[in-house]
């Protein structure tokens, strides 16, 4: 809503303060000023003068005509050259003398022309910034004294403040709401032009109301308008000023209106209406072309103003063209009316038509103040056009405003202060409301506050109007808390391994495409789709955080950084949930079995940790063993043992891919990305990446409660190597994992210290060989016990995995 | 008497000249080494078991007792002599070669191994720690909720019913099909309502989250972003409270030096509710034209207020007992002045050279 101060001040004629100090206590009583732009301050000089005589100069046609005129500034005469045609000798125009400057900064000065001198300027509405176009000079009124200011004369001079309105102060969408919260602020008088006499009922247009969606509307008719009438000049102002562009009289008073009160109107050729104007809701079939020129199908739901012809107009949305005023319109229906918020939030949001009555009647238009717009519309079209007022309908089916009851010291307990019952009883007035009661007060809110619906909402009122900043300071005391969750610990644990492991973190939005889903071979069915996407290229939730991520290292790639690891801790979603039959009331708490419904409706949401890694990692190519070792640590730093097997799955090179196991089963997977896959995506070749079920590893974590210290063994351990001869497709972890099963518990560690291949081992065999130290927690290891031990190790390998003992 | 049984040749060994002969000798062969090797054969010629002075010492047990003790006195000067001289030529020696080596050895220690650096943390997970180790500090604890959410807990539950124009303030993200029910949560305040209806009272809780708005990304905004909710509910909860902790939150985040402000605002979730403002770090609300405040002198970093009675109800909290009040702050603008971060692209394009400003603990 952008007010221009002068308008804001004809209700608070009393008020001293700058348009600056208004915005601050405006930002003060919660009204969001964004800006206060200043309009006018720039054009100096501008005088009134009279046109003298006008000499056409003709030499310069076709191209152009220009005239040759005097100008009296009322100190002397000037010679000026004009381009435009719509003034004659004797009319009063606006006059830059040399040496003026005109709104932007722009500059006059005596120049020469067309082959004369020209000592000054006639000016347009638009160079004055009256209009936004403008056809031609302005004339002024023939009363305006010679060699006067302009800028005083038109009132060119002013400030508007713009203000975001937020959804629960509609009645801030109009001057008069924003000046009654400066009046209040200043504590000063104030006007309200929304309370005036209205005409009494009759010779009313017939008007029925056949849906709850309206419970007021007002009629007015005039006769004898004439179409030709110009807007007032001041009119025409205040509307541009406000962001509005004047088009005709009967438009630009209803706009007037709306800004000036914040009731919407709607002006019908009257001439065109046929039988009773009937408010009522849309039938199947029917079809509306709106002012836009839009033809709309309508909805059972869309609330529609229509007459024995059909729809007429959305019911405030926006009017229909069938009734539109034209050129040749010389009788008028004005019509006032109060329609039900959420009827109009669903109409405009159905037809995509945010307009400014639909703005105002989403956030409650004063539902008292129907009669007094019509009334101020009709003065304003009487008094341009000479019309008559002729006809007064007033349906009213209005409901009575209810009655608020308010402890007198609830406004106290919230704020943590007290307030006096007079201080509480002022506030709740300024705010227009009536006020009766002593301890407990009953509160009727004025009818431009349908947002006051309760005593927290009075309650608001109060301590805004006496400032929040008068709110005292005071910490609660929470009872002693337990610090974070076992989970929330160890995920920040994983966190920092990442890190450590040399990892960069990156956060990145969930949108992917199906394409580099696919491309990854990952299962896009099962990734949910955003319903209106930011950009229909990438209308997926991420399935895995894989995409992002290599999407992230191609960008860094692209950036001329070749050696990249990332990491992310991120959701991903699959699959889609049951939407619940009916969604919960929220006047009780919703019962166990509608909370587990309202969670079956959403996809699951797994917690997970990614990787990628490219390009060199400790001075070699950094290999799918890295990732394997990252996330073997990071599970390390979480007290976690994982083990790692053999996987064959997409998008990664079916030779170099590790499933992590936790106990067995697979809670993550790393490898090589597939070479035709790398090729695919562009990325570079041998692109490890890898990705784990956070939330499995954290559970696994938390679940182990805390740890069991270990013995500390002070004994000497004994120490055996052991090589042995395996089938190449062994994994040597498996081998170790079976030496150390077979070895039991005298076993203190297993250390893989060489693989050797070489025809003497036989075709596809490969030599491990293995440290093994042992050691007993109460003795010291006997020979015999060791090599006891060893065998039993080596016979286990044997069984599981045919190793051979190497020279046995 | 028996004439003394050794050769006088070897005994002249023992004669003076020929001791000062050899001791010059020796002395100048030292003295030529000019490796600790020379030294070492300079060493076995003039101190060895063959040496002068070792043959000498040997003649002395044939000497007559008489002439035992000089030709000792003699021969043991001449060693004495001998070895101090050697000692000091290797010590020499020694000190030449370890000069020369240590200098050889040289490294250059700024020539780092080239192993894995070290990592980093992005700062929106970094805050995200800080900020709950603030609120942990005062007792309270952290809660999650999920990113995609149920519509009745991002709006219903929060007295935004169906059609309620607030719902219009934020672009929502909803989830296909149509008529899902399931929207990318525009804000972390549904974690108020989870919260309440699994922990009971009296609650005290953060919860720091992304959430998602219908937003073109630029650079100073994004669809994707952090925030961090708070969450009082107890008996005796005013708006004192909610001030104090905010506070407490600002001078956490922004330290000590910046003002803030508290202004009317409007959520359905919170009444009376408010705005927080923090006084712009760059111009400190000085009115000369700013840049990253448009002159106004204050910055928005987040919504509060007393949460409205209607939201205990849905929660089933009894509004006549218990009272509370919650925040919502936006993590991006705090990072965006923390860090001196001009474009919140940066933020979220996944660039490691953006990461690793950071560190682990920004």
């Amino acid at each position: 809503m952008r007010v221009p101060v002068s308008w804001l001040r004809t209700y608070v004629p009393t008020l001293t303060a700058t348009a600056d100090e208004i915005a601050t206590a405006l930002i003060r009583a919660g009204l969001e000023v964004e800006q206060v732009h200043r309009y006018g301050e720039d054009v100096r000089n501008v005088v009134v003068g009279r046109v003298v005589d006008v000499e056409e100069l003709t030499e310069f046609l076709p191209k152009k005509t220009i005239r040759f005129c005097h100008v009296d500034s009322g100190t002397r005469v000037h010679d000026v050259v004009c381009g435009a045609q719509n003034f004659v000798a004797g009319d009063l125009v606006p006059f830059a003398l040399p040496g003026a400057s005109l709104p932007g900064g722009f500059e006059i000065a005596t120049r020469q022309t067309y082959g004369r001198t020209s000592d000054g300027m006639i000016c347009s509405e638009a160079e004055l910034r009256l209009a936004e176009t403008s056809a031609g000079i302005l004339v002024l009124p023939p009363d305006s004294p010679l060699g006067v200011d302009v800028v005083e004369l038109l009132g060119l001079r002013d400030e508007v403040l713009d203000i975001a309105v937020t959804p629960d102060r509609g009645y801030t969408l109009s001057v008069r709401g924003v000046a009654r919260e400066a009046a209040t602020a200043f504590g000063v008088a104030f006007e309200d032009a929304g309370l005036r006499d209205v005409p009494a009922v009759g010779e009313g247009y017939e008007v029925r109301l056949e849906d709850p969606g309206c419970d007021r509307y007002v009629a007015r008719t005039l006769t004898g308008f004439d179409p030709s009438a110009p807007s007032p000049a001041w009119m025409k102002r205040r509307l541009v000023l406000a962001g509005m562009r004047p088009i005709s009289l009967a438009v630009d008073v209803t706009n007037h209106v709306m800004l000036d009160l914040g009731q919407p109107l709607h002006a019908f050729d009257l001439a065109t209406l046929q039988g009773p104007v009937v408010v009522r809701r849309a039938r199947p079939g029917e079809r509306l072309t709106t002012l836009d020129d839009q033809d709309r199908a309508l909805h059972p739901g869309d609330l529609l103003i229509t007459d024995d012809s059909g729809p007429l107009g959305l019911a405030g949305v926006m009017g229909g063209a069938s009734t539109e005023i034209s050129p040749s319109t010389t009788s008028i229906l004005i019509e006032a009316a109060h329609f039900e918020p959420a009827s109009v939030t669903r109409t405009a949001r159905r037809h995509r038509l945010p307009s400014e009555a639909s703005k105002r009647f989403e956030r409650g238009v004063d539902q008292d103040l129907a009669a007094a717009a019509a009334e101020v519309a009709v003065q304003l079209l009487v008094a341009a056009t000479g019309a008559k007022a002729v006809g007064v309908t007033d349906v009213d089916n209005r409901a009575p405003r209810p009655l608020l009851r308010l402890p007198v010291d609830k406004p106290g307990q919230v704020a943590g202060r007290s307030y006096t019952p007079e201080q509480v009883t002022r506030r709740l007035r300024e705010v227009g409301c009536v006020v009766e009661g002593d301890a407990v007060l009953q509160v009727t809110p004025p009818g431009w506050r349908p947002d006051l619906t309760g005593a927290a909402e009075l309650v608001e009122e109060v301590i805004r109007l006496e400032g929040y900043d008068t709110v005292p300071v005071a910490l609660p005391t929470a009872p002693a808390g337990r610090g974070l969750t076992e989970g929330q610990r160890r995920r920040r644990t994983a966190s920092r391994a990442l890190a450590s492991a040399g990892l960069v973190e990156v956060v990145l939005p969930p949108f992917v495409s199906a394409t580099t889903v696919e491309a990854l071979g990952q299962a896009h069915h099962a990734a949910p789709t955003v319903l209106n996407p930011l950009s229909e290229e990438e209308a997926l939730l991420r399935p895995s955080l894989l995409p992002g991520l290599l999407a992230a290292l191609l960008r860094n790639v692209g950036r001329g950084l070749p050696d990249v690891a990332l990491y992310e801790i991120g959701s991903v979603f699959r699959g889609v949930g049951i939407p619940v039959a009916e969604v919960p009331k929220t006047s009780q708490r919703p019962s166990a079995d509608e909370l587990v419904a309202l969670d079956a409706a959403l996809p699951a949401q797994p917690r997970m940790a990614g990787l990628v890694l490219a390009g060199r990692r400790g001075g070699r190519p950094a290999e799918v063993t890295d990732a394997v070792e990252v996330l073997v640590s990071v599970a390390a730093s979480l007290g976690v043992q994982l083990t790692v097997g053999r996987e064959t799955q997409a998008p990664f090179h079916p030779g170099r891919c590790a499933a992590m196991l936790l106990d067995g089963s697979a809670i993550g997977v790393a490898g090589e990305l597939h070479p035709r896959v790398a090729a695919l995506l562009g990325l570079p070749a041998r692109t490890v990446a890898a990705e784990i079920d956070l939330d499995a590893l954290v559970g696994a974590a938390v679940a182990m409660g805390p740890a069991t210290a270990p013995v500390v063994s002070a004994y000497p351990p004994s120490s055996v190597d052991v090589a042995l001869v395996v089938d190449g497709s062994v994994l040597s972890g498996d081998v170790a994992a079976s030496l150390r099963a077979g070895a039991g518990a005298l076993l203190e560690s297993v250390r893989l210290f060489d693989v050797y291949t070489g025809p003497q081992l036989g075709e596809g065999k490969r030599s491990l060989a293995y440290a093994l130290r042992f050691r007993a927690p109460d003795r010291t290891l006997t020979d015999p016990e060791v090599l006891g031990a060893r065998d039993a190790a080596v016979a286990q390998a044997a069984t599981d995995h045919g190793a051979v003992l190497r020279g046995a | 008497m028996s004439a003394p049984d050794y050769d006088p040749k070897q005994v002249s060994l023992l004669q003076a000249p020929a001791l000062e002969e050899a001791r010059d000798a020796g002395l100048d062969a030292f003295a030529a080494a000019d490796t600790l090797e020379a030294l070492a054969v300079a060493r076995t010629a003039h101190l060895g078991g063959n040496a002068h002075v070792s043959l000498a010492n040997r003649e002395i047990g044939v000497l007559p007792p008489a002439a035992k003790g000089e030709a000792g006195k003699r021969v043991n000067e001449v060693r004495k002599a001998l070895e101090v001289a050697f000692e000091a030529r290797k010590a020499a020696l020694e000190d030449e070669r370890d000069a020369r080596v240590l200098v050889e050895e040289q490294v250059d220690v700024s020539l780092l191994p080239g192993l894995v650096p070290q990592g980093a943390r992005h700062p929106l997970t970094t805050i995200q720690e800080r900020i709950a180790d603030v609120f942990i500090g005062m007792g309270w604890e952290v809660a999650e909720g999920p990113e995609v959410e149920h519509e009745w807990f991002n709006f219903d539950a929060l007295n935004m019913p169906a059609d309620h124009p607030a719902r219009e303030m934020q672009d929502t993200l909803w989830l296909a099909p149509e008529g899902s029910q399931v929207v990318l949560r525009t804000q972390t305040s549904p974690v108020q309502i989870r919260s309440l209806l699994a922990r009971g009272l009296p609650c005290y809780v953060v919860a720091p989250g992304r959430v998602f708005r219908n937003d073109a990304l630029d650079a100073t905004h994004s669809p994707v972003f952090g925030q961090v909710e708070g969450l009082c509910v107890d008996e005796g909860i005013t708006m004192a409270h909610l001030r104090g902790t905010l506070e407490a939150y600002a001078e956490a985040m922004f330290g000590s030096h910046l003002a803030s402000r508290l202004r009317p605002s409007y959520f359905p979730f919170t009444e009376p509710s408010a705005e927080l403002d923090i006084q712009c770090f760059s111009c400190l609300g000085s009115g000369d034209p700013c840049r990253v405040c448009s002159t106004e002198g204050w910055i928005e970093v987040g919504g509060c207020g007393m949460v409205n009675p209607a939201v205990l109800v849905a929660c089933g909290v009894n509004p006549d007992r218990y009272s509370g009040f919650a925040f919502g702050m936006g993590l991006d603008r705090t990072l965006m002045f923390r860090h001196g971060i001009t474009d919140i692209r940066d933020l979220y394009e996944g660039d490691q050279r953006f990461t690793r400003a950071f560190g682990t603990e920004a």
